[in-house]
């Protein structure tokens, strides 16, 4: 986990899959494929995209590697910095705010020691607070990893640190 | 009970599975039009039904469809707006989660009109597992012959495609939804010309939300006419309305257009009323775009006429008095609710999409939020009202896209209805912390 990110290249699987990717669009068109090949490279290098990445993801395209930054600094979801195991994605926005979203994430952030963008010293949780996320009629809510997880409450974030910091994979789906 | 047209199945056990929606009625449309009507059939009976989009503009779904430039030797492209990031704003989720064959054959239908033959979901990143959902509905659909080549021995060719976005609203404008579909940054383009002559690839291109393209379904199966007989004047069919905030029962509704605002606020059959206990001040009808409206000018227009959920009702009154259907994205909020906060909030977030491009969009949002902000927090002075006000004007109208606009009303309906709520947080600024609004 972390910073150190020893070797940058696909498995053969997920290269079949880089190829998949780009014989969806037109001949020429491969960069079309660049956001879902760079979620696909957050995801298989530690949650996070470093220079290294991006530059791999840009001469797997063949583009240049200034188009693949420009991309991945405009978009949210791509991490620019290291972050922990399990990240936590608040939504902050109006509905959920009025659901008591404030409480939640303060709750949260008392609760880890840490603040919103920042990361436990144990590498386990990271806090990010996001822009409505298409759940305001179950909030308040986060999404942590690949699912939802709706009407949050005090006691289901206790529930949620205490399953997830024992283990977490992104791809599950875990009933809190 | 309302008549539903999409949600009608909804709680069949397996209707996400293609063999439990086949066996409810499911791509009978497709059978239907690729079997026995032409490409310009299909789109007659669109423009029959008076099918508007459902994206939020309301633009007639059958008129887009005949602007697209069928005279260049391009390739024609669909594209399905699944972005939905407008607060307020879940209902494409809901259909897609819970029955995505509905969305895929409208797909299907909706393609062989347009002569698309290459056809993507652009959803935004964030619904991650609807992605999964999607394509094992597109492979399904693959395998029973209803995708690949010569669907159904009629010739025609059709792959679908799912394009995850990165987490940026403004991607849900059409022509920033095309560049970053292109693979670059979300900088909506200047229309003219519109995506219907120079969208993706340069080439002609109709964008259309979830919901509009599920509609077609129901369309093709009953007709254009029969279509059109559902709902009020220029508002036909039925509508997907999101509805969260202060209520007993959030979620996602049908509704056909014309119910009265006060049945679908407060009868059991939808929100069931504002949470019990408390009650209605401030409802934001369409999305977080859209100008909020007191609770007194939502049930009733300025001339004391009972609203309905139709896009000509939610805007009887402009800007003065009324707001719009938009999105469906329905907010209500009950007297608990500090309408400052409210207003910093979303302003905040436009200024957090804002893609950068306009200065007015760019430099007028940050300026709204930290002025908002200051009188949020007790340190604003009464100018500071007039001068939202203001900036909010300068950015009307001044912006490549209406990203710019859908920040600046907010601004001036919030205002304009509840000004005493902001000169209260000047005048008690001790107070506001943990003001009753
Ligand atoms: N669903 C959501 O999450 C969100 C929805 N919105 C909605 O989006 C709306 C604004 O969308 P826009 O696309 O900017 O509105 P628009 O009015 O420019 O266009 C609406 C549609 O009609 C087409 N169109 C209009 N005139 C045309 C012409 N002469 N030739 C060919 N095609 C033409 C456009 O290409 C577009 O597809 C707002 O009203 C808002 O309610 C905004 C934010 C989020
Ligand atoms: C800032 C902004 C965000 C938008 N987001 C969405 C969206 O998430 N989903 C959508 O369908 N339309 C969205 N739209 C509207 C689209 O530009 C376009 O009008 C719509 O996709 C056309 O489909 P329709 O005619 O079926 O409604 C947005 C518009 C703006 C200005
Ligand atoms: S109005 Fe705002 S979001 Fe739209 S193009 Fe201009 S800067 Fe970008
Ligand atoms: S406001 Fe939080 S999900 Fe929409």
């Amino acid at each position: 986990m972390g910073t150190v990110q020893s070797e940058i290249k696909f498995s053969e699987e997920k290269l079949k899959k880089v190829q998949e990717i780009i014989s969806r669009y037109p001949e020429g068109r491969q960069k079309s494929a660049l956001l879902p090949i760079l979620h696909l490279a957050q995801r298989e290098f530690d949650g996070w995209l470093s220079v290294p990445v991006m530059d791999y993801v840009a001469s797997l395209l063949n583009i240049k590697p200034i188009e693949v930054y420009e991309v991945a600094t405009f978009y949210t979801m791509f991490n620019l910095k290291p972050v922990g195991k399990c990240l936590i994605e608040f939504c902050r926005t109006g509905p959920c705010m009025h659901n008591r979203a404030d409480q939640i994430i303060e709750y949260t952030e008392k609760k880890l020691g840490i603040k919103v963008g920042e990361t436990t010293p144990d590498n386990k949780f990271s806090l990010k607070a996001v822009e409505c996320l298409g759940a305001c009629g179950y909030a308040p809510m986060a999404q942590i990893g690949k699912f939802y997880y709706e009407h949050l409450t005090e006691e289901k974030m206790d529930k949620i640190i205490a399953r997830l910091g024992q283990d977490f994979n992104p791809d599950n789906k875990y009933e809190i | 009970m309302a008549r539903k047209l999409l949600l009608e199945n909804i709680n069949v056990p397996g209707i996400k599975s293609f063999d439990v929606y086949r066996a409810k009625g499911g791509y009978r449309s497709v059978e239907k039009a690729l079997k026995t009507m032409s490409p310009d059939d299909v789109m007659e009976e669109v423009k029959k039904s008076g099918l508007r989009g459902r994206g939020g503009a309301g633009f007639p779904t059958g008129m887009k469809w005949s602007f697209l430039d069928r005279k260049s030797d391009k390739p024609r492209y669909l594209v399905c707006n699944a972005d939905e990031s407008e607060p307020g704003t879940f209902k494409d989720r809901f259909l897609m989660e819970y029955i995505p064959h509905l969305l895929i054959e409208g797909l299907i239908v909706s393609s062989y009109s347009l002569g698309s033959n290459t056809t993507y979901i652009y959803i935004r990143g964030e619904y991650r597992w609807i992605v999964d959902i999607l394509e094992h509905a597109i492979a399904e659909a693959k395998h029973n012959g209803f995708l690949g080549k010569n669907i159904l021995g009629s010739g025609y060719d059709l792959e679908i495609y799912v394009q995850p976005g990165g987490g940026a609203y403004i991607c849900g404008e059409e022509t920033a939804l095309i560049e970053s579909l292109e693979g670059k940054r979300g900088n909506p383009r200047m229309k003219p010309p519109f995506p219907a002559i120079s969208g993706l690839y340069n080439c002609p291109t109709v964008v259309n939300n979830v919901e509009t393209l599920a509609t077609v379904v129901p369309i093709i199966n009953m007709g254009g006419d029969e279509y059109a007989k559902i709902g009020v004047g220029r508002s036909t069919g039925t509508k997907l309305i999101s509805a969260c905030g202060h209520m007993n029962k959030p979620g996602v509704y049908e509704i056909e257009l014309g119910l009265p605002v006060d049945e679908f606020l407060n009868s059991d059959e939808y929100c069931g009323g504002i949470r019990t206990g408390h009650t209605l001040k401030a409802v934001v009808p369409g999305g977080s775009s859209v100008p909020i409206l007191p609770a007194e000018l939502f049930y009733k227009t300025k001339e004391g006429v009972a609203r309905l959920m139709s896009y000509e009702s939610l805007s009887e009154g402009g800007f003065a008095s009324g707001s719009m259907l938009g999105s469906g994205g329905f907010i209500a909020m009950d007297e608990t609710t500090c309408i400052v906060r409210n207003l910093w909030n979303f302003t905040r977030f436009y200024h957090h999409e804002s893609c950068g491009q306009c200065s007015p969009c760019r430099e007028g949002t940050g300026w709204m939020e930290k002025v908002l902000h200051r009188l949020e927090h007790g340190h604003g002075s009464m100018s500071d009202i007039d001068l939202l006000v203001d900036i909010a004007k300068k950015i009307e109208g001044n912006t490549i896209c209406p990203l710019g606009d859908a920040a600046a009303w907010p601004v001036a309906s919030h205002i304009r209805h509840f000004r005493e709520e902001f000169e209260y947080h000047v005048k008690f600024p001790e107070k506001v912390a943990h003001s009753p609004f």
